[in-house]
């Protein structure tokens, strides 16, 4: 049933001006009526249950209630600007279905009533956008829109911008210190999708600050520890779990899909791996690390510098202790986790200034935040001018073997691909 | 010249402390002054003359590579970072 159209502007909910109908001014003969709100729209009309509208008809209403309180409409319309299935609007108790629909012509005293299914009807059917899959996000449900109201009555995100949290999609590399708090916080926000790359099962040694995993975990593969816990906190997150070690071999096919890339890794290998197939990939790259009481934060804009800038080459075996080795402050995770969380987040609404092109450093003993300026170096040998590193390589290898394993597992796994990928080359 | 010379739990090893001073008309000549305080110093940081490329020193908020690299000039009240890379996660 075609409730008919409005042209609203999807990614900011602002309906057309050519469409808009012209507001009203004293003295015309534009239909006033009363229009009753749902109890989970109520906090963006001043707690109303009722509110004066005036439009010749139920789209002028609805455009009304958008002039008087912005980002209205995006509530009531679907993506495509057509009002969703699950939200029904009543003219004096008729559904408008069975009217004009939107066009339902409206008389002085009439009741408007706009009335969501309590749950479900979300259109998050997948379509292809290219390489990236992209999910698309109607109208949100009364339920999603009291889940997340905190973030929709803000400006900088608005329903608009929850719709584009909703719609995006996050890899995060390891389901350890950091990739757990950076989990967490992305499932509350409602990311569309979340992958999640980790071979390692669960070890008592990890729940001093892993806290995507519990006691009862133990065992288990961090993937899927991660993935319950995440549904857990938000069941309309999708988790794709990748329990393989990402290589050379499997890295372009994990990280195409997602919009975005945060960088949890353990060992140096993976972090040059994973930029290099961010850079390969022109996909944005948050990275993170930690040690002891230090963290260090930034984030990699496609053509604009890289990992490699910062630090062309890793330290030989042994120069810089692993977290196994030298310990971590548990908390610490949270801290810097939660600063790349917020750093792919402000990406996604495109509001505020990016870490793009500063390095922030963390000092918990002396809590202190510094920065220091990075940039694209010109002699990168991956993303410079003459760039020699055109393919993804050994980072074994390259690495010299200096991962900072956890463990004997993660060490066999890495053989395995290792031995794995030799054969494959014979 | 008294230099300010922030480093990171790594080098800390060495100096037994976060911040230390040190003297020198360039970031060369201080790194030099500190060795002698610190034996061992420049090892962590350097081979054959060379900063090792995992390591990153800032004056102020600049990397001296984008600027005179070993030669930058230093005065007094500035803040020399070294930064190596951190793998964990």
């Amino acid at each position: 049933m075609d409730h008919g159209h409005l042209h609203i502007d999807r990614t900011t909910g602002v309906i057309d001006p050519a469409t808009r109908r012209a507001p009203h001014t004293g003295g015309s003969a534009m239909p006033a009526v009363s229009v009753y709100i749902p109890t989970p729209f109520r906090k963006f009309v001043g707690n109303r249950q009722h509110v004066a509208a005036q439009g010749a008809d139920v789209a002028g209403v609805l455009a009304d209630l958008d002039r008087q309180f912005p980002g209205f409409a995006a509530l009531v319309y679907g993506s495509d600007a057509t009002v969703p299935r699950h939200i029904n609007i009543y003219v004096n108790k008729t559904e408008i279905s069975a009217l004009d629909g939107v066009a339902t012509k409206l008389s002085d005293g009439d009741e408007v009533a706009v009335i969501p299914a309590m749950a479900g009807g979300a259109d998050a059917s997948a379509s292809s956008d290219g390489a990236t899959p992209r999910r698309k996000i109607g109208a949100l449900t009364a339920e999603q829109v009291n889940r997340y109201s905190r973030h929709i009555i803000m400006p900088q995100v608005g329903p608009s911008g929850q719709r584009k949290i909703m719609e995006s999609s996050v890899l995060i590399i390891g389901a350890g210190g950091l990739g757990s708090p950076i989990a967490v916080y992305l499932a509350l926000a409602g990311i569309g999708k979340i992958g999640i790359v980790d071979f390692d099962t669960v070890d008592i040694s990890n729940l001093q600050r892993q806290i995507l995993h519990q006691n009862d975990d133990v065992g288990k593969p961090k993937a899927i520890s991660a993935k319950e816990t995440i549904n857990a906190y938000n069941p309309d997150v999708e988790v794709v779990t990748h329990q393989v070690p990402i290589t050379s071999d499997n890295a372009f096919e994990i990280i195409a899909p997602y919009d975005y890339v945060i960088n949890g890794a353990d060992n140096f290998a993976a972090r040059y791996l994973v930029n290099d197939a961010c850079h390969f990939l022109k996909k944005p790259l948050i990275d993170g690390s930690i040690l002891l009481f230090e963290g260090q934060v930034t984030v990699y804009l496609p053509g604009q510098g890289c990992y490699r800038c910062l630090y062309p080459s890793p330290p030989p075996p042994g120069m810089v202790p692993s977290c196994a080795e030298a310990g971590v402050l548990g908390a610490l995770c949270g801290t810097v986790g939660t600063i790349q969380a917020t750093e792919v987040l402000k990406l996604i609404l495109g509001v505020g200034d990016s870490l793009h092109g500063r390095l922030m450093l963390y000092d918990a003993l002396s809590m202190e935040f510094r920065q220091v300026r990075i940039r694209r170096d010109p002699h990168c040998v991956l993303c410079g001018d003459e760039p020699t590193v055109t393919g993804l390589i050994d980072y074994e290898a390259f690495c010299g073997g200096a991962f900072g394993h956890t463990n004997e597992e993660e060490q066999k796994a890495m053989d395995a691909a290792k031995a794995a990928r030799e054969q494959a080359r014979v | 010249m008294a230099v300010k010379v922030k480093v990171t739990s790594v080098l800390q090893k060495v100096t037994g402390a976060k911040v230390v001073e040190g003297d020198g008309g360039t970031v060369g000549e201080l790194l030099a002054n500190l060795d002698t305080s610190y034996p061992g110093f420049k090892q962590q940081i350097m081979q054959d003359g060379h900063l090792h490329r995992f390591v990153n020193i800032y004056l102020n908020d600049e990397d001296i590579r984008y600027l005179d690299q070993l030669n930058t000039h230093v005065k007094d009240g500035d803040t020399i970072s070294i930064l190596p890379a951190l793998a964990g996660g």
